[in-house]
């Protein structure tokens, strides 16, 4: 049993980065703007993260420094892709490359440093409770925002009026524009939204999952937060269940060689990616059926004045 | 793609520089980095080989490095630059840029080059490479002693045959001290991904194991022991900082005194091209302190590291029982040749997990 609650711990604190940056790029795609630089909004994030919670010794001011720093890079993606009506596909690859140069150039002074790690909750008897009492209440900070993040951005999406407006940007921006609405100004609220949830993200690494800063250290989780929204067909719901599952297969794919396990470890790394084409060979013969992207997503949005 | 932006930013500063180096007659030596010099890993430990020879020679020689190059195209390109920029003598230091260096190599006949981990040469171009699996046979004899469960963890990147090699290397010394040590094998599939590291290092813990070895880059797994209090092993260089308490020792990457070996060779005229796989006795790596273990380990390992050096232990002495449970052939006398360790593709005996892609 002791087995099973410590990979249910691994796995939550693996999926936590992804879902943090996932509801972050779900918010963006529905108002109708595919950033593709999560990836570099995030190891930003991570850099800068460190150095907040290393200057000042305290993770919160870490994961400030994160959020902002992902809220700076989303604003230069903003610029770019809604206020030049630049490609975003494009804008979004570059927003990842700046990134990796920034975080590199930011973090140089602190490669190997060390900080003290997010603490995780300690209640007195409920963490004690067998199995499910570390698992429910011996989490650090960020893992249970993670959660009320997405809970609150599928009550904003489905529940209150401005969350029908930005879908409704994502879905018809000629439309939401014609009706009144200020398509570029909601999206560029999205898209920082989406950036600050990536910088959250990155700085979740440095902060809670390994305790110092190395150039590279998101490797690659901005990709699988991207693939995680057309996993999640753009539904918070989906995405929860997407998070946990890439993060569980990641862990108990690692368990699974340590057990002896006779599946290629090639071909267990490979599972979430190909988890994903799966699905989206699934959404896409399923078309009629259910919503699949925001129609609007990633085209560019010119209003005539 | 970050890389290839870098090395080509790069490149505009080394173009740049033609103009500035006119008169200076010292010799020009080029290095070819795969990571940034902050990795804490391969590509810092090769940069402090190259200001080894900078404090070294440092009046006769003008060193350039540009770090982030991409295996592939981009590194020939990136090699070109240097050769184009005037160095003499250019290391290229990962496997990938095997073909690459090969393929400048022939273009420019008066160039000469040296590339770490590959196995092609040419007139011009030399291989270098260290033995590392006798630093892991070292690690094995430790661990074995060490370990309370008989149960040890190790991560490894790929399965190629420097990482076989070193498992099997650990599991030989190990049996010597327990025949009935287990060890777990997780493949991360990856050189640098702290994140997965750690959690592998979670996984074996979590499996019975208490203490770790990486064949990986990042400290993650040397932190992730420290803070379940279990032993493990830095990779490539000093990784203490991460584990006070928990580093046995770690391998150490030490280039140092075969770049001032060659820059010298070149320097007096004398350089050839030839394939060095150097071990323990020829300094190319080290051993970092033996810590955190009682005076009798620390001595048996003093001691093995002395015989391995003498040239009196060897790691893959002969007879050797494969994991299918027939010996293995012996081509070196009474131990394995230098090719079936750089060619090694089978685990030994006792080892009861499957080889990927066997």
């Amino acid at each position: 049993m002791e087995l099973v609650e410590a990979i249910i711990l691994s796995v939550l604190a693996a999926s936590t980065p992804l879902l943090i940056a996932a509801t972050g790029e779900l918010v963006a795609e529905r108002s109708g703007v595919l950033n593709l630089g999560v990836e570099g909004m995030m190891i930003v994030g991570a850099a800068c993260g460190f150095a907040g919670a290393w200057l000042t010794g305290s993770i919160l001011i870490g994961a400030l420094f994160g959020i902002i720093a992902g809220m700076l890079m989303s604003l230069v993606f903003a610029l770019m892709a809604l206020g030049l009506a630049v490609n975003q596909v494009a804008t979004g690859l570059a927003l990842t490359i700046l990134g990796v140069g920034i975080s590199g150039l930011i973090g140089a002074g602190f490669v190997g440093e060390r900080i003290t790690p997010a603490a995780h909750l300690n209640l007195p008897v409920l963490t004690d409770i067998p199995l499910i009492g570390r698992v429910l209440f011996g989490e650090d900070g960020f893992v249970y925002f993670s959660v009320a993040l997405i809970v609150g951005v599928g009550w904003f999406l489905y529940r209150t009026r401005a969350g029908l407006i930005l879908r409704a940007c994502g879905d018809n921006h000629v439309s939401a524009h014609a009706l009144g609405y200020p398509v570029l100004r909601i999206r560029t609220l999205a898209v920082m939204f989406g950036g600050a949830c990536a910088g959250l993200a990155g700085a979740y690494l440095p902060l809670a999952y390994t305790p110092f800063f190395i150039p590279g250290m998101t490797a690659g989780r901005g990709w699988i937060a991207l693939a995680l929204v057309v996993f999640s067909s753009w539904r918070p719901g989906r995405l929860v269940v997407g998070a946990y599952l890439f993060g569980a297969v990641t862990i108990l794919q690692l368990h699974a060689q340590g057990w002896g396990v006779g599946i290629p470890s090639q071909f267990m790394s490979a599972l979430p990616y190909l988890a994903t084409v799966i699905v989206l060979i699934l959404l896409s013969r399923a078309r009629s059926g259910g919503s699949t992207a925001p129609a609007a997503l990633g085209t560019v949005f010119v209003p005539d004045r | 793609m970050r890389k290839s932006l870098l090395a080509l930013a790069a490149g505009f500063l080394l173009a740049g520089s033609i103009s500035a180096a006119s008169a200076a007659d010292r010799l020009k030596v080029g290095f070819i980095y795969l990571g940034p010099i902050g990795d804490l890993g391969w590509t810092y430990q090769h940069d402090l080989g190259r200001q080894a020879l900078v404090k070294e020679l440092g009046d006769k020689i003008e060193t350039t490095y540009l770090e982030n190059v991409p295996e592939g195209p981009d590194a020939e390109r990136s090699i070109e630059q240097l050769v184009r920029a005037g160095n003499k003598l250019i290391f290229t230091t990962s496997f990938g840029y095997m073909d690459p260096t090969l393929k400048v190599a022939k273009k420019y006949p008066n160039v000469h080059f040296e590339h770490a981990t590959g196995y092609k040469r040419n007139p011009n171009m030399s291989t270098y490479s260290a033995k590392w699996f006798q630093g892991r046979y070292i690690q094995g004899l430790i661990a074995a002693k060490m370990s309370k469960s008989g149960v040890l963890g190790y991560i490894g990147s790929f399965p190629i045959p420097e990482v076989v090699s070193g498992i099997n290397a650990t599991m030989l010394a190990a049996q010597t001290i327990n025949p009935n040590i287990k060890v777990k094998i997780i493949w991360a599939n990856t050189w640098f991904d702290p994140g997965k590291e750690a959690d592998a290092a979670k996984a074996l813990i979590d499996q019975g194991a208490d203490v770790i070895m990486q064949h990986t880059d990042s400290p993650a797994a040397m932190q992730i022991a420290s803070e379940r209090g279990k032993l493990a092993f830095g990779q490539d260089s000093e990784m203490i900082k991460f584990g006070p308490k928990t580093q046995l020792t770690s391998i150490l990457d030490t280039w140092g005194p075969y770049y001032i070996e060659r820059v010298k060779a070149e320097l007096a005229g004398t350089w050839k091209s030839e394939d060095s796989w150097g071990g323990l006795d020829s300094h190319m790596f080290a051993m970092a302190p033996y810590t955190n273990m009682p005076d009798d380990v620390k001595k048996m390992a003093e001691d093995a590291q002395a015989a391995i050096t003498a040239g009196k232990l060897h790691p893959f002495k002969c007879p050797m029982i494969g994991q299918d449970g027939k010996p293995v052939e012996c081509k070196g006398g009474d131990h394995l040749d230098d090719g079936q360790i750089l060619g090694m593709n089978f685990y030994v005996k006792g080892i009861d997990d499957k080889l990927p892609g066997k």
